[in-house]
């Protein structure tokens, strides 16, 4: 499930749920929605009630920072849990993940 | 030397999304009772994610098909998983394993399904023939907690 908080330039996802190639695709389908109405210059990805992410979810975060980067926006992902930031930091995105950012 | 076998468990299902999910809820239920930390649980669930998910989204790729979960628990307290289907096959293994390496970029695919594997598990054994299938093996040693 994904949850919006949009303040105009930064817009918050609040995911929830697992992520995996199953859940991935409507997750997908919200987040570029957002992405092509908005426009927003950062989207912070919050992980918080995300309790399991595969190689999925990097694909997922890989195709949003590609579509935010084009247009010059950015992403961040915050409150990854460890086993999620695990995942992360294998892919090699850990320089995404911000720690305490306030929303 | 055989390792003695604790508990094993066998378990089919068709190559749906929906048993992502339900195959690594299994292993984990499995490997409970090697009393593990949440850590490894979490290590266990994902492996099993990854390997299961490209069953279903490589192997069988065009059809539906069998997968097939194989667990075992040995008395060393090594959890054995090995994740099985019978559908295209990897022509070649050492590069489909490379970090990185995918044939599905167009699907959001970013090759790290095997690093992640074996990451999270000590031992990773891959299998396959072009057309016949592929069988992913990997195990890995719970360190019992002081209780
Ligand atoms: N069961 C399988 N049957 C056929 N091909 C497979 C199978 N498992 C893996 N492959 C091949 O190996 C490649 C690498 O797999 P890996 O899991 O590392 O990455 P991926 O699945 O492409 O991407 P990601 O796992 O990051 O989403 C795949 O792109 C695919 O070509
Ligand atoms: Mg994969």
């Amino acid at each position: 499930m994904v949850k919006l908080y949009n303040d105009g330039k930064r817009i918050t996802a609040a995911l929830s749920g697992d992520i995996d190639h199953h859940t991935a695709r409507l997750m997908r389908a919200e987040l570029d929605d957002v992405i092509s109405h908005s426009h927003p210059e950062m989207l912070i990805i919050d992980l918080e009630n995300v309790g399991f992410m595969d190689s999925s979810g990097i694909g997922l975060i890989l195709g949003r920072l590609k579509a935010m980067r084009e247009n010059g926006g950015d992403i961040i992902i915050k409150n990854a849990r460890p086993n999620i930031a695990a995942v992360i930091r294998i892919s090699g995105l850990s320089n995404l993940i911000a720690e305490g950012v306030r929303t | 030397m055989k390792k003695e076998i604790l508990n094993e468990a066998r378990i089919q299902f068709p190559s749906c999304s929906a048993n992502e999910s339900f195959a690594r809820a299994a292993a984990a239920a499995f490997a409970a009772q090697a009393d593990p930390t949440v850590q490894e649980i979490s290590e266990i669930k994902t492996a099993v994610s990854e390997a299961v998910t490209n069953a279903i989204v490589h192997g069988y790729r065009d059809r539906m098909g069998t997968v097939e979960l194989h667990l075992r628990r040995y008395a060393d307290n090594t959890i054995y998983i090995a994740v099985k289907d019978k559908g295209s096959g990897i022509e070649n293994i050492e590069q489909a394993m490379t970090p990185l390496f995918t044939t599905a970029a167009d699907e959001e695919r970013s090759g790290l399904g095997f690093s992640v594997m074996e990451s999270f598990m000590d031992k990773l054994r891959v299998k396959s023939a072009a057309g016949k299938g592929t069988t992913v093996t990997m195990e890995k040693k719970l360190n019992r907690r002081e209780k």
